[in-house]
């Protein structure tokens, strides 16, 4: 009823192209994007902000571009957390070397110079593949902590290796309060979510997903792997980097090296497997509902009156991540995303089936 | 000076081949699965802590070693039906990276299930295996150690003759080779994956038994998984040898780099020296130094 | 299509419930709201799990025996970290704003999730305690206002545990062309010694190895196989979890003698030794405290909450090290907001006026005969400059069975370590833009 497209013509090349082609999906985003940026600074707590939005919201930019590298493009990569921290270091060094900078110039160098590192560690890919590669990317992990709790130079002699960031300004405003750093990650988060959403239905996308579905059909094709791949892992790096470098400075505020660790990683693998692998969409679902699940089962049994013991709590938690997975692997590899376009393709039919 | 120096040499190298044969037992586990289903077991360190939890609990409860490491292997067997049933069959025919994920859930679930079960504290496990340092001449080199390398060394001769010589270890050979050839003898596909990750279990168990008396039966078990993936690239995925001899490889120069590079550039660079050394083999070799060779057609 | 639905239907009541829930809803109860982050799983739970259950049971049994804090009942509860920063920022949010006046003080249990609360407590008005361990700079309580490592630093920790092998080889002019080797946690745990270390070997002339142990500490041969070569007098143990008990075998493994090994207070508890068997034996370690279940405090933590079938863990496990230091926490955080209801009334306090209870603690010799803590802790005095109190402790070696004293309380050189908290310190305040109290002008 509500949701039917019909008369609605697309009359030109661009219309077809929109990346909303149904009124009603601009509509929706368009009331998401002002509830997100309107209506939930007018009503948010705290609590909401700094334990679900704020993580949430960063995580989801980490998971777009892993979902990039594993979803579109098929390179399954358990490093992410390590170029995280390359952004997050990066973003540190900036910071405090050349206080001046801009701290949105600071976030795109975070998320150039892990581009550049994932670049660097993207080229084994090109002869490795499948699981080999995951665990190759173990070894970017596994070296970049290393690195970081290792060179001196980059936490600044910091004798416990841990860094942190006073508080910070855009343009002369603050980035302070819970509202105000939410409202900075949600437009960074929004923009590079867009970016990612046309990168992925352009030709750079449609050969990213050409080599995921088969490697050498691809190159048969005339797409040359070597350009696809990098592409892939430097764009995928380039939103890890950022995503490092807010999680390091508007969510943590100081950290070490732990904080990007191979946890991290797996998170971030389990986040687009639930959400959706291929779909930008998924990345937030995903993020939030990982994000969730342990908030749920410390809140909700309590509160429904079964008591559980907190080393219980995360034993479920562990046990339903890994049930969850195999779920949606067998029976909606798509994802939660995938769950949400089915939605919607009954509701264009609702309430008539036929 | 520097007889002595080159005694410590030797003694580090021991040192890092016994490692190694650590990593191998757990390594072996990831490659007899991945040479019958194709499917690169995440789940292996977690099944590791899953099959020695229960051995040093019910030691703790009065049960006898014998009947303790029996219901082990009962569980680990059940475990094989149930992960058989409820993983493998529905993803059948699915790509590799799938059936990756999938034993990622594995993992999550066998950990919070093993601690929800058996408890999440350090258990000591002793089964007699001497701890004792040993001296040959100048040399030290450690009781368990050799007593862990012979016990490895029993394991892969024992593996090999099932394989060889045995009529299931035939038809494992044969579905390793091809999947739909074998089946098209009249191999049943589901029965030798039950097999197969019922003998990964076993294994899994007797490096759980190894580690346990090492580390003490706890939860960072499981990380014993993540040093023996280095292990599995450099000697293949499809090698029982190449397993063994990934692993005196990483262990040995992993213990080298930190002994003679750790004070150079860095102590605790052995965590990443092996996935880096691994990796390097890999851009010559994709297939690992003993593996298979990869044909891909379209 | 009907599993399909069930799973958007699930992931959907998971999504909001998770999402509103969090709403407290609490009547205006004569109640203080304590919240305790733990690790009860994960690699580090060994450790984790004793500690807690001190924790639980001390306040636990103030509510049975005496109806909480002169009548005001503590509300406790657990948050899961799994010694990881960002879950322990999230139990921290989830927590500070329960109970009628928030949160009263928070124990993170974890160096990392320290140094991430120590930038929130300000802005919330919330303390953090943190007993043996923390950041070093909050020992300066003018430019940290909101932390206290009360007991001992990790700087105090590595001048007590040089001042007491110094006495072993006879005196510090002995130190003199002597090798201590440091065996670390590679995290900002293990990393806090290192500058007083070096500046110690500097000063006395004795060589100094770093040896790091990348998390969580499973396989270390190369370390020791490093010891075996440098031959160290001594090694100095900073580790964590499965770490300890790893680094005791390793010990053995290469016949360095355990009498000549000496952990810090974090390497000194039952699950370090117990894995190691006969191995762990001659081991020695730092103690903040005394072992031992003897206590009146004990005593009625039997009867008042194990007797009653709410105990966490074990009654066997009362009194073990880990165990005493989580009683040790909760008597600290208890004598705290005692302190503060005195100036503020009997009633539930903010975190803020807790925080006024720490800085004013004063537990004397008759105060700790009153909690029947007799033995077991020395007086603690904080002021608004001093958030440590002093730092002294002792040294007790495993038999095998049991922990045994060794020495009489060793105290920190404050003369030395004070000059460089305050630089340490100062640096800090640079780096957060923070202005120092003036502590003469505080009340």
């Amino acid at each position: 009823m509500l949701y039917r497209e019909a008369g609605q013509f697309k009359a030109s090349y661009a219309a077809d192209q929109a990346i909303f082609p149904i009124a009603q999906d601009r509509v929706l985003m368009a009331i998401l994007l002002v509830v997100a940026a309107v209506v939930v600074p007018l009503t948010a707590t705290q609590y909401l902000y700094t334990a679900i939005l704020i993580p949430s919201l960063i995580l989801a930019l980490a998971a777009i571009g892993l979902n990039i590298l594993t979803g579109y493009c098929g390179q399954v990569s358990l490093g992410t957390g390590g170029f995280m921290a390359v952004g997050a270091y990066t973003a540190y060094n900036l910071f405090i070397r050349v206080p001046e900078l801009n701290l949105l110039l600071v976030l795109l160098a975070a998320g150039a110079m892990a581009a550049l590192v994932g670049v660097i560690f993207g080229i084994p890919s090109l002869r490795i593949k499948g699981f080999y590669l995951a665990v190759a990317t173990l070894a970017a992990q596994f070296f970049l902590d290393w690195v970081f709790a290792r060179v001196p130079w980059l936490y600044n002699y910091s004798p416990s290796g841990s860094v942190g960031v006073p508080d910070l300004y855009v343009f002369g405003f603050p980035v302070i309060t819970p509202t105000q750093r939410y409202l900075f990650i949600l437009a960074i988060v929004a923009l590079m979510a867009l970016v990612a959403k046309n990168l992925v239905r352009s030709s750079v996308g449609r050969a990213w997903m050409a080599i995921r579905d088969m490697d050498i059909a691809a190159e048969i094709i005339g797409i040359r792997p070597l350009q696809t791949k990098l592409s892939a892992f430097a764009v995928s790096s380039f939103y890890a980097g950022v995503s490092g470098a807010l999680w390091a400075f508007l969510h943590l505020k100081s950290w070490e090296p732990a904080a990007f660790d191979i946890n991290r990683s797996f998170s971030l693998l389990f986040m687009i497997i639930i959400g959706g692998l291929g779909s930008i969409l998924g990345s937030f679902i995903g993020a939030a509902f990982i994000l969730l699940v342990p908030i749920f089962l410390n809140q909700v049994p309590p509160a429904l009156g079964i008591p559980l013991s907190t080393a219980t709590i995360s034993h479920l938690e562990f046990m339903i991540f890994g049930a969850l997975i195999i779920f949606f692997l067998i029976v909606e590899p798509h994802g939660l995303a995938r769950l949400w376009q089915i939605g919607k393709e009954k509701l264009r039919l609702w309430p008539f089936p036929h | 000076m520097e007889l002595q120096d080159l005694y410590f040499l030797i003694e580090v190298i021991i040192g890092g081949l016994m490692a190694g044969v650590l990593y191998s037992l757990v390594a072996l586990g990831f490659v007899l699965i991945f040479k019958a289903s194709g499917v690169f077991n995440f789940a292996q360190g977690a099944m590791v802590l899953f099959a020695a939890l229960p051995v040093v609990r019910l030691i703790e409860w009065g049960v006898p070693v014998w009947a303790a490491i029996a219901a082990a292997a009962a569980i680990m067997i059940g475990l094989a039906f149930v992960i058989e049933r409820t993983v493998l069959r529905p993803l059948v025919n699915q790509e590799g990276i799938i059936l990756f994920m999938a034993t990622l859930g594995v993992t999550f679930l066998l950990e919070g299930l093993a601690q929800q079960i058996w408890g999440s504290e350090v258990y000591r496990l002793d089964i007699g295996i001497p701890t004792d340092p040993l001296f040959l001449g100048e040399i030290l080199v450690n009781g368990f150690d050799i007593s862990v390398a012979v016990a490895a060394g029993l394991l892969v001769a024992a593996l090999i003759a099932f394989f060889q010589t045995t009529k299931v270890g035939r038809a494992l050979r044969a579905v390793a080779d091809d999947h739909q050839a074998a089946q098209s003898v009249g191999i049943p596909l589901n029965h030798i994956w039950i097999i197969v990750w019922s003998i990964a279990g076993l294994v899994a168990l007797i490096a759980g038994i190894v580690w346990g008396s090492k580390l003490g039966v706890q939860f960072a078990m499981t990380f014993v998984a993540l040093k023996a993936l280095p292990v599995l690239i450099l000697g293949g995925f499809t090698s029982i040898p190449g397993a063994i001899v990934g692993g005196l490889i990483v262990g040995a120069g992993e213990k080298l780099s930190e002994v003679y590079l750790g004070p150079i550039i860095g102590g605790g660079l052995e965590n990443w020296f092996a996935y880096m050394l691994a990796m390097v083999v890999l851009l010559f070799r994709p297939q690992g130094l003993f593996g298979e060779k990869i044909i891909e057609r379209v | 299509m009907t599993r399909r639905l069930l799973a958007t239907a699930g992931a959907a009541v998971v999504l909001a419930a998770a999402a509103v829930l969090p709403d407290p809803a609490w009547a205006q109860a004569n109640e203080q709201f304590m919240p305790v982050l733990v690790y009860r799983t994960g690699p580090y739970a060994v450790n984790g799990i004793p500690f807690a259950d001190g924790y639980s049971d001390y306040l636990n049994m103030l509510n049975e025996r005496d109806g909480g804090i002169n009548g005001v009942k503590l509300v406790i509860e657990e948050c899961e970290t799994g010694y990881a920063t960002d879950r322990g920022v999230e139990c921290y949010e989830r927590l500070k704003g329960k109970g009628p006046t928030g949160a009263a003080l928070f124990n993170p249990l974890s160096t990392g999730i320290t140094y991430a609360l120590m930038d929130r407590a300000p802005v919330d008005k919330i303390p953090v305690i943190t007993m043996g361990y923390g950041r070093t700079e909050a020992a300066d309580g003018s430019v940290v206002p909101w932390a206290f490592p009360i007991l001992g630093t990790y700087w105090s920790a590595a001048d007590i545990a040089m001042n007491y092998i110094s006495k072993e080889v006879g005196g510090v002019a002995k130190l003199k062309g002597k090798r201590i080797a440091l065996v670390y946690h590679d995290s900002p745990y293990g990393k806090e010694p290192i500058p007083v270390l070096r500046k110690l070997a500097q000063d006395y002339g004795f060589r100094f190895d770093e040896l790091p142990v990348t998390h969580p500490g499973v396989e270390q041969k190369a370390t020791w196989l490093q010891i075996r070569q440098n031959r160290p007098d001594y090694v100095l143990l900073w580790g964590w979890g499965v770490m300890n008990s790893t680094s005791i075998k390793e010990a053995a493994a290469v016949n360095f003698p355990r009498e000549r090994m000496v952990g810090v207070w974090w390497s000194g508890a039952e699950p370090d030794v117990r894995p190691g068997g006969d191995q762990s034996k001659g081991y020695k370690a730092l103690a903040l405290h005394t072992t031992g279940s003897g206590a009146t405090a004990h005593e009625d933590i039997r009867r008042f909450v194990y007797d009653r079938g709410k105990g966490k863990g074990k009654r066997e496990e009362i009194g073990e090290v880990l165990y005493n230091r989580g009683m040790m926490n909760a008597v600290l955080a208890t004598e705290a907001i005692r302190t503060a209801q005195e100036r503020y009334g009997k009633k539930p306090l903010t975190g803020e006026q807790v925080r006024w209870g720490i800085e004013n603690l004063n537990i004397t010799e008759a105060r700790i005969q009153d909690l029947g803590l007799v033995g077991m802790m020395r007086p603690v005095k904080l002021s608004c400059s001093d958030h440590e109190g002093g730092s002294r402790a002792r040294v007790h070696q495993w038999d095998g069975q049991k922990w045994v004293i060794l020495t009489d309380w060793i105290e920190a050189n404050q003369k030395m370590l004070r000059p460089m908290v305050e630089a340490a310190a100062k640096k800090y305040g640079e780096e957060k833009k923070i202005t120092a109290r003036d502590c003469a002008k505080t009340s």
